[in-house]
């Protein structure tokens, strides 16, 4: 598991700040005060011009310099030493801590946008906490530039990020502006969607790759509403969805699957099918076992050993109807095989982790894996495959 | 939900707080019923949810009496069948099921048929056109009727056009043909609709020459192929060749030289061929067709005579239809892959939630506004089975002249709105609160020609006791036999 927030061993009285990592001495000098340089090992000399001043503390009594005046040498943990050219962190001196906020390395890049929310969904992992969401935003809106160009695809997540209203339309138009290659994924549970004025004033950003991902946890009201504690809900998320695809809008549904849904999740596949028929996705996913899931545990976790059949049925249902799908969160020990080609290696670097078990799996660079979390509970069916078990590559993921 | 799970962390709101009141009940949404066998109904609304439940569970539903937490209240819950306090979206979620279902509507006239000729070189037993000789003049349609039948169709709004030429035999009309595909693709170049070609070809004049101006022009042939040699040339005898012979040869030659899905065929059903299901399967397996079209007899031409040689009741057709399903089916069991075309274009409508654009599928019936036809004189038609008719002497369908109406004068005209009207199946005596209405459709000039009213009554209707047989058999397989069920929901 990768840090993402540590401590800084230095301490100073100055306002946070964010900065893109280089370890290049002589970057251009106009672009030096949004970037923070990277000290290496023996370094003699301090570049003038940069936002911050970083290196690991172990590295430091190599150097044959100090800092300039009136710059602080920011001394970075070893967990982070990770860090690369491109990476964007925010360091807040107060505090004496940092946070990555992006890693040009990863495919797994999101932007937290703040941490409220008017759903509280039984198996959440990340639960909602009351935040200071005006502070965040300018940051982000500092952020945004900073991100390669190049990025292939980032994420907007929360909390719920609509609860900003027009601070996120704000985040939508800065990536519009200055990552108009990288596809943005929005995830919402829609439910503030079921404004139409406010789906249109989205639509009108004409963001060039954007989908917003809503989640749908049952085919019934009262069902969805408990599993995501809110009454109304249902209604308004998918009165959401109606109207994000009314306005053009790509939409995915995102379902996570335990024992509360589990028994109707054909039912629910058939919901999608009649009444949702334009979603561009549908992503069944596997349960993650931290925040309130973790503390639910009993009441919702399911063996995916238990449900594969009702899951590859789904799967299969879906592609009948020329739904796309993908399964999310499930190791391909999980899965028949003709469902592998529909597996994602869904799980974020940072929280990605195989079992003992999965050492000499002939298919584990293929395979999600574990969260982190995993390590708690997970299915007692997992079991390494065998090269020799496996037909050619090609016909297993359909490749 | 099962009960007696483990409860969720005490600071969450228990899930019997989120459902509905039980002493505030439920309120029952539109749908129709109809019995399917003796202990079961089949349930269905106008967006086309179908449920099948047992005798009781209606009955209970009806009268308020349905446990909300049963299995079927879920169900019918979650397929808005009824409605309770929990949710009031299931308005606009019907409206706009039913909105997805009605999507042809909006695309409107898509299929033009031209009849380039009436000649023909076969002799049809049954032949329902009223074909002319293979040399008779005064039966092929003229360059300049040709041309306002080009302008007109594209006058339609649809996006996707399909030309389709008729006979007769079109290919003795080919360079008609050649000259209406070359205006097509002239005009296309500007206005970029998805245009495709079809010919209903016997294909016994299929030539190097056609199969090159074809492949050129990417298009597609529909044939006859009533079944196994001796049942083939009894029904489409010719007296210059081998009726069977030129369409197999035909056939194999499309699929080498144009690709094989680039023909399809369909078998007419004649009295005869009523003892051959299994057999006329077999040939179409033995022609590398994959898919086969089972047609009754249409009342028209030679068909309508009362030919007691031809003819058969419907109930002998479904016999017929359902061994041949069967048969099918139990091919696909055994690894060969081949669907019966009537039956998927009724899943398709049963399982998807979309409709279709076949003309007799469709509320109101696609006359005018899914299909139009250019009749080799230059008349105008609201269908195929339109000019039929008119070639026994009754004009009733007919809709104008290329030569003298526009295309306002026409699809304005008082004869298709009100034919249009007639065919609501929602609104018609017997389709109104028929169960199995949504999947079915209307056929007005069937119902004129056989009951004098295009509404028709259906007690007495074959069009009726037709769909409605191979309806409830497809729901009957779909419920009960799971590996049959299998093979139908591929075909969607």
């Amino acid at each position: 598991m990768l840090k993402l927030r540590d401590k800084i061993g230095t301490q100073w009285d100055a306002e946070r700040f964010v900065a893109r990592i280089t370890a290049n001495p002589s970057r251009p000098l106009p672009i030096r005060e949004h970037e923070a340089l990277l000290l290496k090992a023996g370094s003699a000399t301090y570049p003038s011009g940069f936002r911050a001043y970083l290196a690991f503390s172990a590295d430091i009594p190599s150097f044959g310099c100090h800092p300039p005046d009136g710059q602080v040498l920011v001394q970075l943990p070893p967990a982070l030493s990770y860090l690369a050219d491109g990476d964007v962190v925010a360091v807040d001196p107060r505090r004496a801590d940092i946070a990555v906020l992006y890693r040009k390395r990863s495919l797994f890049n999101s932007i937290l946008v703040t941490e409220r929310c008017n759903n509280n969904c039984v198996m959440c992992s990340q639960p909602p906490r009351k935040s200071e969401d005006q502070f965040r935003v300018k940051e982000l809106l500092e952020v945004i530039p900073l991100i390669d160009v190049n990025t292939k695809s980032l994420v907007i997540t929360g909390g719920e990020p609509t609860l900003l209203v027009d601070d996120l339309l704000k985040i939508v138009l800065a990536c519009r502006n200055f990552l108009s290659s990288t596809a943005l994924l929005v995830l919402s549970n829609g439910r503030f969607f079921s404004y139409l004025s406010y789906c249109r004033a989205l639509a009108e950003i004409k963001h060039p790759d954007l989908m917003i991902a809503v989640p749908l946890y049952s085919d019934l009201a009262n069902q969805h509403n408990f599993i995501v504690q809110a009454d109304g809900a249902f209604d308004q998320t998918v009165r959401g969805i109606m109207n994000l695809a009314r306005c053009g809008h790509k939409v995915e549904i995102r379902t996570v699957i335990h024992k509360l849904n589990v028994e109707r999740l054909a039912a629910f596949t058939q919901f999608i099918v009649r009444n949702l028929p334009f979603v561009h996705h549908v992503a069944l996913m596997g349960l993650e076992i931290v925040g309130h899931a973790r503390a639910n545990l009993e009441a919702l976790w399911i063996d995916p050993g238990e449900y594969r059949d009702a899951l590859g049925q789904a799967v299969s249902e879906l592609r009948l109807h020329r739904i796309p799908v993908s399964i999310y969160n499930h190791p391909l020990c999980m899965l028949d095989r003709e469902f592998w080609p529909y597996a994602r290696q869904s799980i974020s670097d940072w929280k990605n982790v195989f079992l003992d078990a999965c050492a000499g799996c002939a298919v584990r660079d293929r395979c999600c894996g574990f969260f982190s979390s995993s390590m708690v509970l997970h299915s007692t069916h997992v079991s390494p495959m065998a090269s020799s078990e496996l037909p050619p590559r090609a016909s297993c993921f359909g490749d | 939900m099962p009960n007696g799970l483990p409860a969720l962390h005490k600071t969450f709101t228990p899930r019997n707080s989120f459902q509905a009141d039980s002493a505030e009940g439920y309120s029952l949404l539109p749908f129709q019923f109809i019995p399917l066998d003796g202990r079961r109904y089949v349930l269905t609304n106008l967006a086309g949810e179908i449920l099948v439940v047992p005798h009781e569970v209606l009955h209970q539903l009806v009268s308020k009496r349905l446990p909300m937490d049963s299995r079927y209240y879920f169900s019918l819950k979650s397929q808005h069948f009824l409605a309770d306090a929990d949710s009031s979206i299931c308005l606009e979620l019907l409206a706009a099921k039913y909105r997805t279902k009605q999507m042809p509507l909006s695309e409107f006239t898509s299929l033009h048929i031209f009849v380039p000729t009436l000649r023909c070189n076969n002799r049809c037993v049954y032949c329902q056109a009223s074909r002319q000789g293979p040399t008779k003049p005064g039966y092929d349609m003229k360059w300049e009727d040709a041309e306002k039948a080009i302008n007109f169709m594209f006058r339609s709004p649809a996006r996707s056009l399909k030309v389709e030429f008729q006979g007769g035999e079109p290919l003795l009309a080919f360079p008609l043909i050649k000259q209406v595909v070359g205006k097509v693709e002239e005009i296309n170049k500007t206005q970029t609709r998805n245009v495709e070609f079809v010919i209903c070809s016997n294909l016994s004049l299929v030539s190097d020459e056609v199969l090159d101006f074809c492949g050129n022009h990417n298009i597609y042939f529909s044939t006859s192929l009533d079944g196994p040699r001796a049942l083939h040339n009894a029904n489409r005898p010719s007296s210059d060749f081998d009726s069977y012979e030129r369409a197999i040869r035909g056939i194999a030659r499309v699929q080498d030289i144009l690709g094989s899905d680039k023909v399809s065929a369909l078998a007419t059903t004649t009295r005869t061929s009523l003892a051959y299901p299994d057999e006329i399967v077999d040939e179409y397996i033995r022609q590398r067709l994959n898919a086969i079209f089972l047609r009754p007899l249409n009342p028209y031409g030679l068909a309508a005579r009362g030919n007691k040689e031809l003819e058969y009741e419907v109930e002998e057709w479904l016999a017929f239809y359902v061994q041949a399903l069967n048969y099918i089916l139990e091919l696909n069991y055994q690894g060969v892959p081949f669907r019966e075309q009537y039956a998927a274009l009724i899943l398709r409508k049963m399982l998807t939630p979309y409709g279709t654009g076949f003309v007799d599928l469709r509320s109101p019936a696609g006359v005018g506004i899914a299909v139009i036809l250019f009749n080799h004189d230059g008349g105008i038609y609201a269908s195929d089975e339109s000019r039929m008719l008119a070639e026994m002497g009754d004009e009733r369908f007919r809709l104008g002249s290329l030569s003298v109406d526009s295309y306002e004068d026409v699809m304005l005209s008082d004869s298709l709105i009100s034919l249009l009207r007639e065919t609501m199946a929602e609104g018609v005596p017997c389709c109104l609160d028929c169960g199995i209405q949504p999947f079915c459709g209307s056929d007005p000039v069937r119902h004129y020609r056989t009951q004098g009213d295009p509404i028709g009554n259906k007690p007495t209707s074959e069009f009726c006791a037709r769909n409605m047989g191979i309806i409830k058999h497809l729901i009957q397989l779909l419920e009960d036999d799971a590996r049959a069920s299998k093979v139908l929901r591929s075909w969607i």
